[in-house]
């Protein structure tokens, strides 16, 4: 470990805004900060690195003044700084876009950019001045197409994210704290997040951006803070420059490249699960496929595209309007028949839509099977942490407590707790959406490992991904959907990330080819 | 790709509280059809009709009072099970011999304080002591009508003030005074919820509270407002039914909780919070004292009528379902 206070890159030359040196915070029974130091200047975008529960989420909490630092010292554009409230944080000068969307979906665009500090008269809110206001900064963000009196609900997902920017924006910030910005943004949105956010860098505003793509890190960022465990383990890195290999070093305390189990032939198998001509109006149409035991079957596509409503629809969740899901030769006419035949599916939305996240893991592992845990309606929970704790040393789930809240585990591991549960149910298809979304560089190949052993032990895997370099590493075959439509189907090993990318966007290089 | 998204949804342009009144307005249509057919000799008479159309509204107007301001709690995310309790407090500590002395601004002033007083109780009690806002409601829900009663004396409380004794019988316009207050409070509602930062805030506090909180919105000081919103709406309630009954007593508007929740989420209030309209619990409350109405010109029992207004609750809110399901399903194609 270096010492942190040995900067080593001078990437922007703009003054030092904000300075934290040894700040600590603690939760009970954790130390969620423990001696960061971080330095960011005006005009540079200044990355932070750091595994899920390294530290990021509370360290940008203490700046935006939701939670407040135990000790240590920030100072503020010279002054020492202890935001009691976010609004404190904000009128100060930092504006925060946190992962989770912060929106009120039955609130209208403009009605979200400026909620907390609406514009109003005598507490008349002014609708006509907040609306123009709204559009000039959504202009300036390269999306004047979007109305500002719609309400948030009725928006695409890149849209609300947008949403999210021009709230910051409202707030004449002198710093903006990005979590994750592009997690939920397709390819095209990601290059105009980019170029919004060299707009404003140019203009002197600091930006700390969060992202677990280190390709991202490289295109946009000047300098990189490393957090390992609540601590800084590297400050000031060039973006550009330092290597791989060293950012991965300081972040899991171990050399490590981005690496996929290595393939093993499939047996020859009749597949398990087979999709023919289904259909949702306006979602996609006429997707066909077939999954064998033991294979991964890779879906690539953008955001919108369709790909998590196939899942959804083959899982039983969504009534298809045409075209049929057979598995093991019977159809699947809803969620309680794809369960009943084997079918498993871990959602995109971990949180709200797989976990009890106030519920131990072995309650949640036990979900899908805890009646084959009771006897004569009782449940025995004694077997069931048995089973539970089992399945956790199958999937290495760190912590090994199958006790503690799910609430508590880091995004890898809930991951592996919803894998767990259908696992426990001896689920024979396993439908994966997004499975490392959220998910560290070290807990990723991890996945990656227990998701090809699941395969090599006969379990079929569906698995849908927006990133083209997983989804190409880690199945056998590649599905390409773009626009609701299986547009391509080749072997992993015959496609590369170009290849892919050009089909999931336009589909130019191999127009006119059968899919 | 957002554009194509956003320019995809255009057809969804119509509101969905528009749909939902639409619906409402059409369930209204039928219950006065109803009327017609059940008692056309009634129907013919057309100054009968005029004045059982005001005498419907006169019905609404103290529960349409309470009902915005429970649409006000129920949006931010609570829910008010006291306000037939707080109704029942402020009118009988406004009818004390004692209150009576001041006359009928004490009396109001009486009124609208208690409301107001046991408003900000509850608010307190779920926002800073943390109480599920059913539990609290709950709990004052029978400590407020016990006071009432211990006040009271069990006894009914004649009000011997001809200034709210007047409130009832008088008419602007050829319309109730009561009817006025009525549109007085939704107007307010209606622009507060609307208009103004508050309505904007209680909105976010109960669609969203962590994003209401990261937006800087003091939501514990803005919960707190909204129960005693919901007080003072009470207090109003109160003087009108005391001045309708020339009288006040520990039983009075009983179970008003339940007709005032009922006629919001009829209107289209999300009892999950985050989302509902003023309109359309004011029509919620019309088609209560419609149906109220209707059995009265037919001179059925109250029984059969709270049993039938109970399956109308439910008939509303599933054919408004289907309604709104089909209609925008409609639109998507």
């Amino acid at each position: 470990m270096s010492d942190p206070s040995a900067s080593a890159g001078t990437a922007t030359g703009g003054d030092p805004v904000l300075r934290l040196t040894d700040v600590v915070k603690t939760f009970p029974g954790v130390r969620a900060l423990d001696g960061v130091q971080l330095e960011v200047r005006a005009g540079e975008v200044h990355c932070l690195l750091g595994q899920n529960g390294a530290g990021k989420s509370t360290l940008i909490k203490v700046l935006a003044g939701v939670h407040h630092a135990d000790s240590g010292e920030i100072s503020w554009l010279g002054e020492p700084f202890a935001p009691v409230t976010p609004q404190a944080a904000m009128r100060a000068g930092i504006a925060t876009i946190y992962q989770e969307l912060d929106l009120v979906d039955d609130l209208s665009v403009a009605e979200n950019a400026f909620l907390g500090h609406e514009q109003s008269r005598f507490g008349f809110t002014r609708r006509r001045s907040s609306a123009a206001s709204t559009r000039q900064i959504l202009a300036r963000l390269g999306h004047p197409e979007i109305p500002p009196r719609r309400l948030v609900k009725n928006l695409p997902a890149a849209g609300k994210q947008i949403v999210s920017m021009a709230r910051a924006l409202s707030h004449d910030a002198r710093l903006i704290v990005m979590d994750e910005p592009s997690a939920v943004l397709a390819h095209d949105e990601v290059a105009n997040l980019f170029r919004i956010i060299r707009e404003l860098t140019a203009q002197g505003i600091a930006v700390i951006y969060i992202s677990h793509r280190l390709a991202e890190i490289r295109e946009i960022g000047d300098r990189v803070t490393v957090l390992k465990d609540g601590r800084t383990t590297a400050a000031n890195l060039p973006a550009r420059s330092t290597p791989t290999r060293e950012l991965v070093g300081r972040m899991t305390g171990r050399s490590m490249e981005y690496v996929f189990p290595p393939r093993r032939p499939a047996p020859e198998a009749e597949p398990v699960l087979v999709v023919e001509g289904l259909t949702r109006h306006g979602e996609f149409a006429d997707a066909t496929l077939a999954v064998a035991p033991g294979e991964i079957v890779g879906i690539a596509g953008l955001v919108g595209s369709g790909r998590s409503e196939l899942l959804e629809t083959i899982f039983g969740a969504r009534r298809a309007d045409s075209g049929t899901v057979t598995m093991d030769g019977r159809r699947i006419t809803g969620v309680g028949a794809a369960v009943a035949r084997g079918i498993g599916m871990a959602p995109e939305e971990r949180k709200s839509q797989a976990l009890l996240l106030d519920e131990p893991v072995y309650k949640n592992m036990t979900l899908a099977s805890f009646s084959g845990f009771a006897h004569g309606g009782f449940t025995d929970t004694r077997d069931e942490r048995a089973a539970a704790l089992r399945t956790a040393d199958q999937l290495e789930l760190r912590p090994r407590d199958v006790d503690r809240p799910a609430r508590t585990l880091s995004g890898g591991n809930q991951q592996k707790v919803v894998v767990g549960r259908w696992l426990l149910g001896g689920t024979k298809l396993l439908l994966l959406d997004e499975p490392t979304r959220g998910v560290d560089v070290g807990a990723r190949a991890e996945l990656y490992q227990v998701i090809r052993g699941l395969a090599d032990d006969g379990v079929a895997v569906l698995l849908v991904s927006s990133e083209v370099p997983e989804v190409l590493g880690l199945a056998d075959r590649v599905l390409v959907m773009r626009e609701g439509r299986l547009v391509h189907e080749a072997p992993a090993e015959e496609l590369d990330e170009d290849t892919v990318l050009d089909l999931v966007m336009a589909g130019s290089l191999l127009e006119g080819e059968p899919a | 790709m957002i554009a194509e998204a956003v320019r995809a949804k255009s057809p969804r342009q119509i509101d969905d509280g528009v749909i939902r009144n639409l619906g409402l307005v059409g369930v209204l249509i039928i219950l006065v059809i109803i009327g017609i057919v059940t008692r056309p000799e009634l129907y013919s008479d057309p100054t009968w009709v005029r004045n059982n159309v005001l005498t419907i509204l006169q019905q609404a107007s103290a529960i349409g009072v309470v009902t915005v301001g429970m649409t006000f709690v129920i949006i931010g995310g609570g829910i008010d099970l006291s306000v037939g309790a707080i109704i029942a407090l402020s009118g009988v500590w406004a009818t004390t011999l004692a209150t009576q002395s001041y006359g009928a601004a004490g009396m109001i002033f009486t009124a609208l304080v208690v409301g107001l007083a046991v408003g900000v109780v509850n608010g307190v009690l779920i926002s800073y002591g943390k109480l599920v806002p059913f539990i609290a409601t709950l709990a004052m829900l029978v400590s407020a009508r016990g006071l009432a009663a211990q006040i009271s004396g069990k006894q009914t409380q004649v009000s011997a003030n001809a200034t709210i004794n007047d409130i009832a019988s008088t008419k602007l316009i050829g319309i109730p005074l009561l009817v006025w207050i009525l549109a007085a409070v939704v107007a307010a509602g209606w622009v507060l919820l609307n208009r103004t930062t508050f309505g904007r805030r209680t909105v976010a506090v109960g669609g969203n509270p962590e994003a209401a909180r990261l937006a800087g919105i003091n939501v514990k000081r803005h919960t707190l407002m909204l129960y005693a919103l919901s007080g003072i709406c009470c207090g109003i309630a109160a003087i009108m039914l005391t001045s309708q009954a020339t009288s006040a007593q520990a039983a009075m508007a009983n179970l008003y909780e339940l007709d005032a929740i009922a006629a919001a989420i009829i209107g289209g209030t999300l009892l999950s919070g985050g989302r509902g309209t003023i309109v359309g619990a004011l029509f919620g409350v019309l088609v209560f004292s419609t149906i109220t109405n209707l059995f009265a010109i037919n001179n059925l029992s109250t029984e059969v009528q709270n049993m039938v207004k109970g399956g109308i609750i439910v008939a509303a809110v599933l054919i408004q379902q289907f309604r709104y399901r089909s209609l925008t399903q409609l639109l998507k194609r």
